[in-house]
C-alpha cells in the first residue's frame, strides 16, 4: 500500500493555522452532549432563527413564490399569498432570465445591485453604484474575496481589531497573510484609540510588514460598540495617511440598542469629509440578510459595495467572482427585500413593521437583561451590549483556576467554558477565540435566547459562576484587571 | 493602563527568539515573526517565510489596491467561460435593445455556459413545490395549501422540515449540512452505487465549486506542488490552481479515440512532472467530461483507480455531469463504486466524489447545490476539512435541501411519480437529440470534425483553421480560436467559448458549444452557423 498524499504532515500549512473558535471545541463538545441528551443552549454564534426568532412573513411568501411560480397560474394561490408578495415576486422574476433556477450575472442580478445602491443613497444621502456592488453567498464569502485580492504574502498586514470575529484571523490565515491587531479599550467601553492603532502600524512596518488595509466592525462582534462619527472620521483619516484600504464591516447596522450612537456607515462619512479624502480613500463596505431583524442566515445572502478601486482593479474581483458562477439567487432576492420593504399602503406593511419592531425591541430588552445579569456576578465585568448580538463578559479567574487549566491542557477561558457547558448546557465560545490582551478572560455569548427564557439563563449562569468560584477562590490573586 | 495596554502590545509584536532562516537572501524575510494573542495557543499567527516571493519595493509605507499591488494569483488565473467573448455578447445584446436592427441577427444565443434554465428548461415541478413550502413552512398549517400543492410535496417538505429544529430554514446549519438530509444523500448513493456510503462523508456545498476550491487548498502548498488535470478541462480547476498558487500537470485526452483517456499518458506526464521537482498530489478526472463529453469505460476507471493507488494520488472525481449520458452503449459509474467493486476500501484509497444540483435533468444553476463526499483520508484530515468548512459556517439552506431531493427523486407509487418522470425523460431524451443534431450539424462543416456528446451538455468541435485566418489572428493578438468565435458572434449572435479557455494540443483549434438552446432554436442556429463558417472559409482559404 502506498502512503497516502493527504496527510497531516504534508497539509498546507495555512489550513493548519486557520482556527475558527466560533465552531470550535466547544461547539463541538456541545453538539456531543447534546447527542447524550443533554439539553443545550447554543449561544455560540448569532444565528437568531436557531433560537426560536420567526422569520418575517413578507419575504418567505415572495421567495416562495420564486421557487414555484406555477403557484401564481392557480386562482386560488390570492388563498395563501398576499397581492403585494404576489407583485413583488413577478417584479424578481422578471429579474432573472429563466427564474431562481439559472446563474445570475456573477456580480448579482443588476435589477437587486441597483435596489441595494438605492437603499445606500437613502441611508447616506450620496449616491451609490450598482456597478460597484457585488451580491455574494453571505457577507463572509465577500471578506474573503477581498482579502484573497489585497495579500499577496506573509509581508502583507492587515490591521484588525482585537478582540475580532475570527473570520478575520482564519481567512487572513489561509491566505498567507499577517495579522496587524489593534487593540480596543475594554476600560472605555471598547472603544477604538488612535494611539493603539499608530502604535500597531509602527510596529508592524518595524517587523518588515507592509500594512495594506483595515477592518472595523461596526457595530463590533464580539463587543458590541458602535463607533461614533468622530472616531470613522480619525479612521478614514488614518487610512488616509497610510494609505488602507479600510474594510468596513457593517453587518449588524440595524442591531443598535442604545441612541447616543446611531449607525453611520464609513461610506458616509468619508463622502462628508470631502476631497480629496473622499476620492481617495479605498473602502470596501460588507452587509448581510444574517443579522438585523433579519435573521436569515441559511440564506446566505450578502453584497460588498467598493468605493475609490479603479476599474481594472473591479474588473480582476469580477474575474474571480464569475470562476464561482454566481452567488445563489434566492439569497440575493432575500437581499433585494431587505433593501427594499414594504412601504407604507403596502398591504403586507402594517405586519412586517409589527414583526420587525417587535424583534428589535426585544433585542434590545435582552442586551439589558444579559449585560445586568453578568454584572451581577462579582467577578464578571461586562460591557453594555451597545449594538451587534452579543455579550461579552469578562470573567476574573483565580490563580487555581489558572493552574487547574493548565493541568487540564487547556487555556482559562476554554476550561471555565467547558464547564459552564457541562453544568448548564450553556455553550459559548472562550475569549481566546476573539483575542484579548494577555491575562485577560471573556467569553462571548449572543442574546439571542428567547427573552422569556432569559432569566432562566442569567439565573443558571450564576448560579455555576458562584459555585466555581467558591471551589476555585484563594487570596492569592485574581487574573488582570 | 493604556501604558500597560502598550507594553503589552509591544512584547506582542517582537520578534520571536526562533529564528528561521529561509533560502532567500532578504534580511528581513529571514526572520520568523510571531504575533502572538495570548491566552490560547488557538489564536496564533505565524510569518513562515519558504519562498520569498518579491514584491514591488516595499518601502514599509503601504500602497493602495491597484493592479500593481493586487495579490499576483489574481491576475494569473482565468475563467474563460464568463471571459472576453461574453463581455462582448453582453454589449451587442445592450446595442440591441436600443436598436433592434443594430446587428444581423435578433437575439444573442448564449451556448457558451451550461446554465440549462435561463434557456428555456422548466425546472422539476416536484423540487420546486417541495422547496416553496421549506421556504415558507407556515404553509404546512393552512388547509387552502392542499388545494394548491401535491400531496407528497407536501409530505416530503414536511420530512424535512422535522429534521431541521424548530422548522428553521432560516438559521445556520451543521457546517456539513443538515444531518438528516445528508443520510437522504448517502441513501441515494447506496441506491445508485451498491456499496454503502456515510453521511459523515458527506459536505454539502455552495455548488459543486467550492468544494474543489477546498480540495486545492488543502492539497497545495506551493508552486512545487502538482495537480493532474485533463487537457481539454473545465477551467475551474486551472483557475482554482492558480489562485492557491499549485502547479497544473496536464494529461492530454486523445481525441482521436473520442477523448480517450491512456494510462500511459498519464504515467508519462506524472514521470515528466516529477523530474521538473512537482510533487503531483491529486488527479482529476471529469466523468461525464467537460467540456468533451466523454463518458469512461468501466476497464478504463479500474485503471485509474489502481493508478492513484500505487502512485498515492488523491482522486478528485468531479462527477456532475453523472445524469447526463445520451448513448446506449455507455453509462455512468461512480469511481467510488468502481474502487469498492475492486476491492478497495478506506485504507486503499483517498477519493472525493464531487455532485451539483447544477446539471443533470434538474438544471438548478442559480440555487447552488452541491456536495463532496470524502472517503479515505485520515481522521486529522477529516478535521481539517470540517475547520475549513466552519469558517463559512454554513452552504446555503435551500440548496441543501434540493440536494437531498436530486438524490432521492420520487419513486413509484409516489404521487408526483408519473408526472416527475415525464418531465424528467422530456428533459433527457430533448438534450440526447440536440446532442445528435448538433454533432451533425457541425460534422457537416467543411474543415470540422466532432465528436460524439455522449454525456454531458457541450460538443467540443475541432476546426482545421486555414493559415490566413491564423496570421489574421496573430495580427490583431488573439487566439486563432477566439478570433473565429468573435466572427462567428458578430456575425450570427452565437456566443461559444474559445478551445483555449479549455486548454488543448498545441496547434489544434476547438471551441465549446452547449447542446441547451430550445430545440425550435436549433434548426436557426445550424443555418446561420453554417452559413457564417461557409463565408469564414471563403474569406481565409488559400
Amino acid at each position: 500500500m502506498s502512503s497516502k498524499s493527504l496527510d497531516y504532515e504534508n497539509l498546507n500549512e495555512n489550513v493548519k493555522k486557520c482556527q475558527y473558535a466560533v465552531r470550535g471545541e466547544l461547539y463541538l463538545r456541545a453538539s456531543e452532549l447534546q447527542k447524550e441528551g443533554k439539553k443545550i443552549i447554543f449561544t455560540n454564534v448569532g444565528n437568531p432563527h436557531a433560537l426560536g426568532q420567526k422569520p418575517l412573513t413578507f419575504p418567505r411568501q415572495v421567495v416562495a413564490l420564486c421557487q414555484a411560480p406555477f403557484l401564481m397560474d392557480d386562482p386560488n394561490v390570492g388563498t395563501l399569498f398576499h397581492a403585494d408578495a404576489i407583485a413583488r415576486a413577478k417584479h424578481y422574476l422578471s429579474m432573472t432570465s429563466g427564474g431562481l433556477g439559472a446563474y445570475s450575472d456573477s456580480r448579482g442580478l443588476p435589477g437587486i445591485r441597483k435596489e441595494v445602491a438605492e437603499f445606500i443613497e437613502r441611508r447616506d444621502g450620496y449616491p451609490s453604484d450598482p456597478e460597484l456592488i457585488f451580491l455574494t453567498d453571505g457577507a463572509s464569502k465577500g471578506v474573503m474575496q477581498i482579502l484573497n485580492s489585497i495579500i499577496r504574502g506573509a509581508h502583507d498586514g492587515i490591521l484588525v481589531p482585537v478582540p475580532q470575529y475570527p473570520l478575520y484571523s482564519a481567512t487572513i490565515s489561509l491566505l498567507g497573510g499577517s495579522l496587524v491587531p489593534y487593540y480596543l479599550e475594554e476600560t472605555a467601553n471598547w472603544g477604538l484609540d488612535i494611539g493603539n492603532l499608530r502604535q500597531s502600524v509602527t510596529q508592524a512596518r518595524s517587523q518588515g510588514i507592509t500594512v495594506r488595509a483595515m477592518v472595523i466592525i461596526n457595530p463590533g462582534n464580539p463587543t458590541g460598540q458602535c463607533l461614533s462619527e468622530a472616531n470613522l472620521k480619525e479612521v478614514l483619516k488614518f487610512c488616509y495617511e497610510n494609505n488602507l484600504v479600510l474594510l468596513g464591516d457593517e453587518v449588524y447596522q440595524q442591531n443598535i440598542y442604545q441612541d447616543e450612537r446611531p449607525f453611520i456607515s464609513a461610506r458616509k462619512v468619508l463622502m462628508d469629509m470631502g476631497p480629496p479624502i473622499s476620492k481617495e480613500v479605498q473602502l470596501v463596505s460588507f452587509h448581510t440578510v444574517s443579522k438585523g431583524y433579519w435573521g436569515e442566515c441559511g440564506q446566505r445572502g450578502g453584497y460588498f459595495e467598493m468605493t475609490n478601486i479603479s476599474p481594472q482593479t473591479v474588473e480582476e474581483i469580477y474575474k474571480v467572482a464569475s470562476i464561482s458562477l454566481s452567488p445563489n439567487v434566492p439569497g440575493q432576492i432575500f437581499m433585494g427585500l431587505m433593501v427594499s420593504p414594504p412601504k407604507p399602503g403596502d398591504i403586507s406593511y402594517e405586519r412586517y413593521v409589527r414583526e420587525s419592531k417587535g424583534i428589535l425591541e426585544s433585542l434590545r430588552r435582552r442586551a439589558r437583561i444579559m449585560t445586568d445579569g453578568f454584572n451581577c456576578c462579582r467577578n464578571v465585568v461586562c460591557n453594555f451590549t451597545e449594538g451587534a448580538m452579543y455579550s461579552f463578559p469578562q470573567i476574573r479567574l483565580p490563580l487555581k483556576v489558572m493552574e487547574a487549566a493548565k493541568r487540564a491542557g487547556k487555556v482559562a477561558d476554554v476550561f471555565y467554558c467547558l464547564k459552564l457547558l457541562e453544568a448548564t448546557g450553556i455553550s459559548t465560545v472562550p475569549g481566546s477565540g476573539f483575542g484579548q490582551k494577555e491575562g485577560v478572560f471573556h467569553l462571548r455569548t449572543t442574546i439571542l435566547p428567547a427573552e422569556e427564557d432569559m432569566p432562566a439563563i442569567m439565573a443558571s449562569f450564576k448560579k455555576f459562576n458562584d459555585e466555581f468560584m467558591e471551589q476555585y477562590e484563594d487570596n492569592g490573586g485574581y487574573s488582570r484587571m | 493602563m493604556r501604558r500597560f495596554a502598550v507594553e503589552k502590545a509591544r512584547k506582542l509584536l517582537a520578534p520571536h527568539t526562533d529564528i528561521f532562516i529561509s533560502a532567500s537572501q532578504h534580511p528581513i524575510s529571514s526572520s520568523q515573526i510571531f504575533l502572538h494573542l495570548l491566552s490560547s495557543a488557538a489564536f496564533f499567527l505565524r510569518f513562515l517565510n519558504t519562498k520569498a516571493t518579491p514584491y514591488p519595493s516595499d518601502s514599509m509605507a503601504s500602497t493602495p489596491l491597484t493592479l500593481d499591488t493586487i495579490n499576483p494569483k489574481v491576475l494569473e488565473c482565468e475563467y474563460a467561460v464568463r471571459g472576453e467573448i461574453v463581455i462582448l455578447a453582453q454589449r451587442l445584446q445592450e446595442e440591441l435593445k436600443n436598436n433592434p436592427n443594430a446587428h444581423p441577427f435578433d437575439e444573442i444565443l448564449y451556448c457558451n455556459i451550461g446554465n440549462p434554465q435561463s434557456l428555456g428548461q422548466q425546472p422539476i415541478t416536484f423540487f420546486r413545490e417541495v422547496l416553496a413550502l421549506c421556504d415558507h413552512p407556515a404553509l404546512l398549517d393552512k388547509a387552502e395549501t392542499r388545494g394548491l400543492f401535491s400531496a407528497d410535496s407536501i409530505e416530503r417538505a414536511s420530512e424535512i422540515l422535522h429534521q431541521i429544529p424548530g422548522r428553521a430554514t432560516g438559521a445556520y446549519s451543521h457546517s456539513q449540512g443538515i444531518r438528516g438530509l445528508r443520510d437522504k444523500i448517502a441513501a441515494g448513493i447506496e441506491a445508485r452505487d451498491g456499496y454503502p456510503a456515510d453521511p459523515n462523508d458527506i459536505f454539502l456545498t455552495d455548488g459543486a465549486s467550492p468544494a474543489v476550491h477546498t480540495m486545492m487548498q488543502l492539497l497545495i502548498r506551493s508552486k512545487n506542488d502538482g495537480i493532474l488535470c485533463p487537457i481539454p478541462q473545465y477551467p475551474l480547476y486551472s483557475a482554482s490552481i492558480a489562485l492557491h498558487g499549485g502547479t497544473l500537470v496536464p494529461y492530454y485526452l486523445n481525441e482521436a479515440t473520442g477523448w480517450g483517456l491512456e494510462i500511459a499518458e498519464l504515467k508519462n506526464q506524472l514521470e515528466m512532472a516529477k523530474s521538473k521537482g512537482i510533487s503531483v498530489r491529486a488527479l482529476v478526472v471529469i466523468n461525464p467530461g467537460n467540456p468533451t463529453g466523454q463518458v469512461l469505460a468501466e476497464n478504463n476507471q479500474k485503471q485509474i483507480v489502481d493508478f492513484c493507488k500505487d502512485e498515492g494520488l488523491v482522486l478528485l472525481a468531479d462527477e456532475v455531469y453523472q445524469e447526463n449520458i445520451y448513448v446506449p452503449d455507455k453509462q455512468f459509474h461512480s469511481f467510488k463504486k468502481v474502487a469498492r467493486s475492486m476491492g478497495y476500501g478506506e485504507k486503499d484509497i483517498s477519493l472525493v466524489s464531487f455532485q451539483s444540483v447544477s446539471k443533470g435533468y434538474y438544471g438548478e444553476c442559480g440555487k447552488r447545490g452541491g456536495y463532496m463526499e470524502v472517503t479515505g483520508f485520515s481522521p486529522e484530515i477529516r478535521e481539517q476539512i470540517y475547520k475549513l468548512a466552519s469558517v463559512n459556517l454554513c452552504s446555503n439552506i435551500s440548496g441543501q435541501i434540493l440536494a437531498s431531493l436530486v438524490m432521492n427523486p420520487p419513486k413509484v407509487g409516489d404521487e408526483s411519480y408519473e408526472s416527475y418522470l415525464a418531465e424528467k425523460d422530456a428533459i433527457l431524451s430533448s438534450l440526447a437529440r440536440r446532442a445528435k443534431q448538433l454533432e451533425d450539424a457541425f460534422n457537416s462543416l467543411k474543415g470540422v470534425t466532432c465528436n460524439r456528446a455522449e454525456g454531458a451538455m457541450y460538443l467540443f468541435p475541432c476546426i482545421d483553421l486555414p493559415k490566413k485566418a491564423i496570421e489574421a489572428a496573430k495580427a490583431v493578438s488573439t487566439a486563432p480560436d477566439a478570433f473565429y468565435a468573435r466572427r462567428l458572434l458578430n456575425a450570427t449572435g452565437i456566443v461559444v467559448v474559445p478551445g483555449s479557455g479549455f486548454r488543448q494540443v498545441p496547434g489544434t483549434w476547438h471551441f465549446r458549444c452547449t447542446i441547451l438552446p430550445q430545440e425550435d432554436k436549433i434548426p436557426a442556429i445550424v443555418s446561420r452557423l453554417t452559413k457564417f463558417h461557409k463565408g469564414f472559409m471563403d474569406e481565409f482559404c488559400d
